[in-house]
């Protein structure tokens, strides 16, 4: 006879930790973009491969907790984050990880390297993107405190900053895009065609992480200001 | 009347039996955010149980076990027949007694306090006839199972609002909460005091007149406010913890209020749902004893069957309770100790001014109410709300399912009865 009590039903399990487990596997994933790039840099084409195999296996890891988490939000719960918000957030998250996993998809596939003139600025470049996902990672770390203190007050105006911070790094990714598509143009001319079609596409992936992180930041502050 | 021990003996019984049930499952689930939240051990949370349901059931059940013993059926109805009261009130407790330890084995949310009014009702009705039962006694007895959940969900809302307001939600969330904390217990315990003392302590041989039963509850509050400053002062900071999640340290002083709140609930549960168990076996030894000394329902509640429903409890938690919380400690992980303090203080006061007024109440359902209350404060990270349709539905099947099996060992204790 195992003993049950109706009121431990009361209490659903709180999706918070494995939403901000699933981002801490997202950032584990993209961070892994940070040595395929100086790979790339290097035409160091083992360490591409091996980075890449490594970055698909962490996308994976991240699918399945973000499957876990999905069937662990039924209907019927009763949470201060909507639900909807909180799947949104979870897109999003979900979405850095995946583009992580195409743009090294990218690389293999095509053998890419990368004229000398865009190095030194693509690795800052991809710095700068994870940068934006380490912020939206904090944010995201946030949320427990924001449970704790019922959404309201000084620290929603504290992640309101940090949700502003992350803003601003994703501008600054924005900035150094057009500056590598600036230098990427006038390379033009030297490249293979098909390359420069692929680079900028790289390019604008390697942004397209900025900005998911940045849309994790604004769902959030969607969620902030109900 | 004939066979007076035999009834007597068998009230004892049963009404050990009904506490028992109680102690095994209602207790828990009363104990049970103190444990969930880690601020008590199951082990300090048995003794804590033990200590103030005993206290609760002794010094404040008074109340409720009249409303039980002769609230709900009309005396008139059964004079001149007092064994028809007898047999019925042992059904009763046999009924929901029954029905209590089915519930607690499927693990529904079943209310002690409506089994054994639905039980009552059923014999009285069915047993005597409708006119036995005081209906509008009943009718208030329903309205406040719809009120206290819905008392305890406003007033935990409001405490959640204040802690939010003077603690979480300022610059320096630990010193306010070792400011404020034990404004909190001071409040509480006065309340609890002063609404315990004013109904009288006469039975334990403790007459005071409402000016001294102001001063002593005064007296009582500033006591146990005191000791509150000393343990929260004893709380230390970690500021490891602090970093992983930056109310680690407030949360611990809650976990220190919260040794006040728990008390407060079993106190609480001891003064309302002890009754349950011991209103039945009152009425049959005031009826047993009046008939044998020809006074009709004068004499005053024995001590020893407030006793013996503490007892009764205790063994109850000590037997199988543990068992439950245990559970219920593995299960509730989510909640942290601000809000099981703001539920268990909403709770524990709405359920002591229940027994006040002698309201015979649902502890759990009160309890379960005041934590929907934190939750609409936005403090509760997830609520499973289908909870509260089964606890709705266990109403509807509880009350006709306790009555019902009244009804039968009404009847097989006429048909048996010597």
């Amino acid at each position: 006879m195992s003993p049950k009590s109706y009121l431990t039903g009361l209490f659903g399990r709180s999706p918070i930790r494995p939403l901000q487990e699933h981002m801490t596997k997202v950032y584990a994933c993209v961070k892994q973009l940070a040595p395929l790039f100086a790979a790339v840099v290097a035409e160091d084409h083992e360490k591409v491969a091996d980075t890449q195999h490594w970055i698909a296996q962490l996308e994976r890891e991240a699918d399945g907790l973000k499957k876990n988490l999905r069937l662990q939000l039924p209907m019927g719960l009763f949470m201060p984050v909507d639900r909807r918000d909180l799947l949104d957030v979870l897109m999003m998250q979900d979405a850095i990880a995946n583009q992580a996993k195409d743009i090294a998809g990218l690389i293999v596939g095509r053998h890419m390297t990368l004229p000398k003139e865009m190095h030194e600025l693509f690795l800052k470049y991809g710095d700068r993107c994870l940068d934006a996902v380490v912020q939206a990672q904090k944010v995201i770390n946030e949320l427990d405190e924001l449970v704790e203190t019922g959404f309201r007050g000084i620290e929603v105006e504290h992640v309101k900053s940090m949700i502003k911070e992350l803003n601003d790094i994703e501008s600054d990714t924005d900035r150094v895009q057009v500056k590598l598509r600036d230098i990427l143009y006038g390379l033009e001319d030297d490249l293979r065609p098909t390359d420069v079609i692929f680079t900028y596409q790289l390019i604008e992936r390697v942004g397209n992480v900025a900005d998911y992180a940045q849309r994790v930041g604004s769902r959030l502050e969607l969620v902030l200001a109900k | 009347m004939d066979h007076y021990l035999l009834f007597l003996i068998l009230a004892a019984v049963f009404g050990l039996f009904m506490a028992w049930g109680i102690g095994a499952n209602d207790v828990a689930n009363a104990m049970a955010t103190s444990v969930g939240s880690r601020a008590l051990t199951v082990k300090q949370a048995i003794v804590i149980a033990a200590v103030f349901e005993f206290c609760g059931a002794f010094l404040a059940g008074g109340q409720v076990t009249t409303t039980i013993r002769k609230g709900i059926v009309d005396a008139d109805a059964f004079t001149g027949k007092p064994e028809l009261l007898v047999y019925g009130m042992l059904s009763a407790l046999l009924a929901s007694g029954i029905w209590l330890l089915i519930a607690s084995r499927k693990g529904w949310p079943v209310s002690t306090t409506h089994t054994i009014v639905g039980a009552v009702v059923g014999f009285a009705a069915v047993g005597v006839g409708v006119d036995a039962v005081q209906w509008g006694k009943v009718g208030t007895i329903v309205m406040s199972w719809v009120i206290s959940p819905l008392l305890a969900g406003v007033i935990a809302f409001a405490i959640f609002t204040t802690i939010q307001r003077l603690i979480l939600d300022t610059e320096t969330p630990l010193d306010n909460a070792k400011k404020y904390g034990p404004v909190y217990i001071l409040i509480v315990s006065f309340v609890i005091a002063l609404l315990t003392l004013s109904k009288g302590l006469k039975h334990v041989g403790l007459g005071l007149s409402p000016g001294e039963s102001l001063l002593a509850a005064i007296g009582f509050a500033l006591v146990i406010t005191a000791a509150g400053v000393i343990l929260i002062r004893r709380v230390k900071v970690d500021p490891e913890a602090d970093r992983e999640f930056h109310f680690a340290s407030v949360e611990k002083v809650f976990g220190v209020l919260m040794i006040f709140t728990a008390s407060s609930m079993a106190f609480a549960h001891g003064s309302n749902d002890v009754a349950n168990a011991v209103g039945p076996v009152a009425a049959v030894v005031s009826t047993v004893t009046a008939s044998t000394h020809d006074v009709l329902q004068k004499s005053p509640l024995p001590v020893w069957v407030l006793l013996l429903g503490g007892v009764g409890i205790v063994i109850g938690l000590a037997t199988y309770g543990y068992r439950v919380m245990l559970t219920v400690g593995e299960k509730i992980t989510e909640l942290t100790p601000s809000r099981g303090f703001s539920a268990e203080l909403a709770a524990a006061s709405t359920v002591v001014f229940a027994s006040f007024t002698g309201l015979p109440v649902s502890t759990t359902h009160t309890l379960v109410g005041a934590v929907l209350g934190v939750g609409f404060a936005r403090g509760i990270a997830a609520l499973n709300l289908r909870v509260v349709g089964n606890i709705f539905m266990s109403w509807v099947v509880t009350l006709p399912v306790g009555g019902f099996l009244a009804i039968v060992f009404f009847y097989l204790f006429r048909a048996l009865a010597p």
